[in-house]
């Protein structure tokens, strides 16, 4: 057996004083073998991304520092050495990858000057050596066209690309250990299987030790060889993915698996003899040709083109595609947020887009909506019960009597009563949610439109909100506009879905039949792109509740 | 980037320029309605007066007894031509005594600007680089201090010091009439006579650039590419030149442009407490002696200099910064 | 999991003792607090001082500071009292200072909220006006308007907000470009309430902590300017101004400094006072900001 490039022993990463923790990370012990794929895997907060800083000694120091333990890459103490020989090795001999490839590049230089900084860093190439090799990286990630991308700004490309470049960038030395931090987290589906097979090709191609941290077990279904599991800065389970992913052994990692939405669709329901209560006929909305004075005229972009459907009563109508197909431009246009070019959005037989300012202020307690971001979608200087009851008031219910609905409502989505007068901020991801949907219910209407509801939520709390809200749709039949780009989330709860792509219906059906026999070859990709697609999570229904 | 997207951009620029302008002109023009007297009574108040028929015949000669917008249609014309009429003070055009002191002003500009401009950018990239240290907390309290110093009090203070007590710099003017100095030797007359102006205009708006630009350069140094460039094992100082630098001067160009207008403001005092003779110390003379079609002609040269000082630093701007495509 | 969700996280202190506290961690914004609090009182008893006019004469003209204690700060070229004419020229900085301020703020509220809100025609309307506004340098519309309205106190403060509300309408007008495409305004134009109240219920209470701060500079800068304007003898000459005593002492420099120096050092703290106060509420209002 060889000798790991990485080995950390007893790492111990101390927080300021006054922190929620004393140690971010307590007591972490990992090994990456050369070419080898070991994913690290947690919820936010878990210290997952530390450990990478801490690896290339990049911690926010004096605040958040190594305590105890040691980091031996190839043998050798990083914790050791001074930062002049930290500096050679960094880039050189051990890569990182970031979560966000458009910030995480330069936006004043080309592409090509930032992968030829690396070389000129470690190298003592001449000029035109190193252009050669940059040529020949961005060859090797499979970018099209390397010559223009090379003299192209990071804002010219497209995300997907951008993170071929970063990827370029850290294989420039061939390093011995790479360090992937989220590198697919900020892509759609499709773009993340083609980077995750590229980061594979290429470890088998150089040999490298990856050390891949992500919160999606899609994700380390698909690429690990080991999986360490964190929770709040502990380890608390790590062996080979076969092991972790279907013989989870601690409670956290069950817990965390069983969380996983499955793949498979609920049984199909009909709702043929249910009345109509929303539907959309032609609407097009194009966003002009923004004559930015700064920027300078842009295409016209049509974000939704021709679009028609119906919602029956108690029916969950899944709305699912990749960004820029459109899909919250369809929440946005369905409540009159955004005005659609043409066309009509019939709320239970009356067309939202034909009223009058002062007839639309009234029809909106009719359709209610359930937005993506729980921070930015409350407002920060309200307290909860004015946030939920602020709805009912306007509509000309009694203040005191919406007030205590407002608490009945808190119940309902499984919040202390205790909550009506705190403040947004003072609540966690998932609760804020609730309070997103309780304010959406106070209205009591007849439509739910859900934009993106969990997706800005960790995994188990995501599985509670679900629950939630088909609870809440049986016992009180609602009928619910579910936008999402997660199918494993659309699987979940739709009885029908529509996938989106390019502001065009390229497929609509019953979820089960959709999954089972995707027609389109677009819904075909998307559906073969979900990650960890090949691996159903094991039953642990019985113990994660 | 290509000479004709500089010029289609340039052309774009200038044509926003536009309609301020005209909001300028027509606010100079309200703004000389609004003030008691008009031309003629300032006319035949330097005749030391008239009878009411001449009276009326020279409004009507001066057109003042047309509709108010025919007036404000006369009047723009005029401007748009640099013809800001009469000065009944200097018995010239004003437009001749304005050229005749722009320059003075254009030199006091642009050494304080320069000055303020490299001095408060290098000590805050300085400043942040050794954020919350003893060299940033002495760079920080002398900025605060400058910033709190009206131009007024500081010209004063620096009069006492170093004209009354230490005898090192003249007090007032341009050179020294008296001496008849010429070639190399004048040169130096000018700038012995320019540095306290020049000080005096250029150190609260130092403390400005200072402040900004230690804010920003720590707002750039914590972003994602400064840490990928760490991760590339860049040094401090590779990261300061080649990263964080540019990227953190876009705001105070932006402010470059935008202060423009209130440095060329400041020079009224700095100009009229060390007698120095440009537009200023003109503009503060008119009030005195109420000259307003000289007031107005100043505020509308100064508007146009603005005008044509945003637009250079709009330029400049777009070159620094890679995300404007110039199409 | 049901019990763990409804689990509430521990109280917190109230928006105000949590503001205060991290206000009062900042050692160079309590200094501020405590220059301020002297200007105040300075303001507060000058009626004590000198109840009747400060601009009378007092004593021998050009008597040194500290050599009379009936004029302790000593007199200028006019028998004039300085510790009189400090302590109500604080009155008149404070006064001019905080109804310029308000005033240009409250313009500068409207039409950065309306531009920002409406954006369009209504944007481009408003912004150019403003942009014609800040191509005019200030100080020179400022001795203009004086020129045209006069010199009395209430029309220097009506001037002073005439030039200065364009920086806060571009802040407002920023604010509200960024918070009208957050969720939460989204979610309350959905539950059908009024584009007024949206504005002033929901935005702007969001967009206002950056304006308070930012008062602060105004308050400043109003201050330099009306000192300025009394220093070029333009300011209302029937109230004591700093501004005015340093243009006096400007004509005694050479002998008699103190003249100048006095109440010169009185604008530098008070606009000290303004700047740290101002720092110090940034930083205790975005917290992120700083990092020790």
């Amino acid at each position: 057996m060889t000798d790991p490039v990485l080995d950390i022993r007893d790492l111990k990463i101390a927080l300021p004083k006054g922190s929620d923790r004393p140690f971010a990370l307590d007591g972490l012990n990992l090994s990456v073998n050369p070419g080898e794929i070991v994913c690290l895997v947690g919820e936010s907060g878990s210290g997952k991304s530390l450990t990478a800083g801490a690896i290339m000694r990049l911690l926010p120091e004096p605040h958040v520092r190594v305590a105890e333990g040691s980091i031996r890459f190839e043998g050798q103490d990083l914790l050791a050495l001074s930062e002049r020989e930290m500096k050679q090795i960094r880039g050189d001999r051990i890569a990182q990858i970031f979560q966000e490839p458009m910030t995480a590049l330069n936006p004043q230089k080309t592409v090509g000057w930032q992968i030829d900084e690396v070389l000129r860093l470690h190298t003592g190439l001449g000029r035109k050596a190193r252009r050669a090799r940059v040529l020949e990286l961005l060859d090797l990630v499979h970018i099209p066209d390397p010559r223009s991308v090379y003299h192209a700004y990071p804002h010219q490309v497209s995300g997907g690309q951008r993170q071929r470049v970063m990827i370029a960038m850290a294989l420039a030395c061939e390093p011995k250990l790479i360090i992937a931090d989220e590198p697919t987290t900020a892509l759609d589906v499709t773009t993340q299987l083609q980077i995750l097979k590229l980061i594979r090709e290429l470890q088998e191609k150089e040999g490298a030790g990856i050390l891949f941290i992500t919160h999606d077990f899609g994700v380390v279904a698909e690429i690990a060889d080991r999986v360490v599991v964190l929770s709040k800065g502990e380890m608390v389970e790590q062996g080979t993915a076969a092991e972790v992913l279907n013989r989870p052994k601690h409670p956290y990692t069950r817990a965390l698996i069983g969380a996983i939405p499955a793949l498979v669709p609920p049984r199909p329901r009909d709702f043929r003899d249910a009345p109509v209560v929303l539907r959309a006929e032609g609407l097009v909305k194009t966003f002009a040709a923004r004559g930015s004075l700064i920027s300078g005229k842009r295409a016209p972009v049509t974000a939704v083109d021709n679009l028609s459907f119906t919602l029956r009563r108690g029916e969950t109508l899944g709305v699912v595609g990749e960004s820029g197909s459109g899909k919250t431009t369809v929440s946005r246009i369905v409540t009159r947020l955004l005005e659609s070019d043409c066309g009509a959005v019939e709320v239970d037989g009356t067309d939202l887009l034909a009223c009058s300012p002062r007839e639309l202020r009234e029809m909106r307690r009719h359709i209610q909506m359930v937005f993506q971001d729980p921070m930015a979608s409350l407002n920060p200087r309200k307290r909860v019960e004015d946030l939920i009851a602020q709805g009912p008031i306007v509509h000309g219910a009694d203040p005191k009597a919406a007030r205590a609905r407002a608490r009945e409502l808190l119940e309902l989505v499984e919040l202390s009563p205790a909550a009506a007068t705190r403040y947004p901020h003072e609540f966690s991801g998932g609760q804020r949610q609730r309070i997103g949907i309780a304010r959406a219910l106070a209205m009591e209407p007849k439509v739910i439109v859900a934009d993106e509801p969990v997706s800005a939520l960790d995994v188990s709390v995501q599985a509670q909100v679900l629950k939630l809200l088909a609870d809440l749709r049986d016992r009180l039949d609602l009928s619910v506009l579910f936008v999402t780009h997660d199918l494993r989330v659309a699987a979940q709860l739709c009885d029908r879905v529509i996938v989106m792509q390019k502001g065009r219906i390229v497929e609509t059906g019953v979820t089960a039949e959709l999954f089972a026999a995707p027609s389109h070859p677009y819904t075909q990709q998307l559906l073969a792109s979900i990650p960890g697609r090949g691996w159903t999570p094991p039953d642990l229904a019985t113990d994660a509740a | 980037m290509q000479l004709t997207q500089v010029l289609t951009y340039a052309l774009r620029r200038l044509l926003q320029a536009v309609p301020v302008v005209i909001l300028i002109m027509v606010g100079t023009f309200l703004l000389l309605k609004l003030a008691p007297g008009d031309t003629v009574d300032a006319l035949v108040g330097d005749m030391g007066g008239a009878d009411a028929a001449y009276i009326a015949r020279l409004r009507a000669e001066y057109g003042l007894d047309q509709p108010v917008w025919v007036q404000l249609g006369r009047y723009m014309a005029k401007l748009i031509q640099f013809d800001f009429g009469w000065s009944f003070v200097y018995e010239q055009p004003v437009a001749a005594i304005l050229w005749e002191r722009l320059g003075t002003t254009l030199m006091l500009m642009g050494t304080s600007l320069s000055l303020a401009f490299s001095i408060g950018v290098g000590l805050g990239a300085i400043a942040a680089r050794r954020a919350y240290s003893l060299t940033d907390n002495a760079i920080s309290t002398l900025g605060l201090i400058f910033y709190a110093t009206p131009s007024f009090f500081l010209s004063l203070m620096m009069i006492l010091l170093f004209s009354v007590k230490l005898g090192w710099l003249p007090v007032s003017g341009l050179s020294d009439v008296a001496a008849f100095y010429t070639g190399w030797d004048h040169v130096i007359d000018v700038v012995l006579h320019l540095i306290m102006p020049t000080a005096a205009l250029s150190l609260i708006y130092l403390s400005f650039y200072l402040r900004l630009m230690r804010a920003s350069v720590l707002e750039v140094a914590d972003l994602d590419f400064v840490r990928t460039a760490r991760a590339k094992g860049a040094g401090e100082t590779r990261l300061m030149i080649h990263h964080i630098m540019r990227n953190a001067l876009l705001p105070v160009v932006t402010l470059l442009g935008l202060q423009f207008s209130t440095v060329l403001g400041g020079s009224v005092v700095v100009e009229t407490i060390f007698a120095l003779p440009g537009l200023g110390q003109l503009a503060y003379q008119s009030v005195i002696q109420r000259d307003m079609n000289m007031l107005m002609g100043i505020i509308f040269l100064c508007a146009i200099i603005v005008v044509i000082v945003n637009f250079l630093t709009d330029l400049l701007y777009a070159r620094l910064d890679s995300r404007i495509a110039l199409k | 999991m049901t019990a763990a969700t409804t689990d509430l996280p521990r109280a917190e202190a109230a928006p105000a003792v949590a503001l205060w506290r991290r206000f009062a961690r900042n050692r160079a914004a309590l200094l501020g607090l405590v220059l301020f609090g002297a200007v105040l009182v300075m303001a507060a008893t000058a009626g004590l001082i000198e109840p009747t006019d400060p601009l009378r004469r007092a004593g021998d003209p050009l008597t040194k500071p500290f050599t009379d204690w009936a004029v302790p700060l000593g007199t200028d070229q006019l028998g004039r009292d300085i510790l009189a004419q400090l302590f109500h020229g604080a009155r008149i900085s404070l006064l001019v200072g905080v109804l310029a301020t308000l005033l240009s703020i409250a313009i500068g509220v409207v039409v950065g909220a309306l531009a920002g809100f409406f954006g369009g025609w209504v944007d481009d309307v408003l912004m150019r006006v403003t942009e014609a506004f800040q191509t005019i340098p200030n100080f020179v519309l400022l001795l203009a308007l004086v020129a045209i309205l006069g010199s009395s106190i209430e029309y220097i403060t009506l001037a002073i907000a005439i030039v200065s509300w364009t920086a806060p309408a571009r802040m407002v007008r920023a604010e509200f470009l960024s918070l009208r495409s957050r969720e939460f305004v989204d979610a309350a134009r959905n539950l059908g309430v009024s584009n007024g109240a949206l504005i002033f219920r929901e935005i702007l209470p969001n967009a206002l902590p950056p304006v308070i701060v930012y008062a602060s500079v105004i308050m400043a800068l109003s201050i330099l300017l009306e000192s300025a304007l009394a220093f070029l003898g333009l300011g209302d000459p029937n109230h004591a101004s700093w501004g005015n005593m340093i243009g006096q002492g400007r004509a005694v420099l050479r002998t008699d400094w103190y003249c100048a120096v006095i109440p010169g050092i009185a604008i530098v703290l008070t606009v000290l006072s303004f700047s740290l106060l101002g720092e110090g509420l940034n930083d205790a209002l975005n917290p992120r900001q700083k990092k020790q």
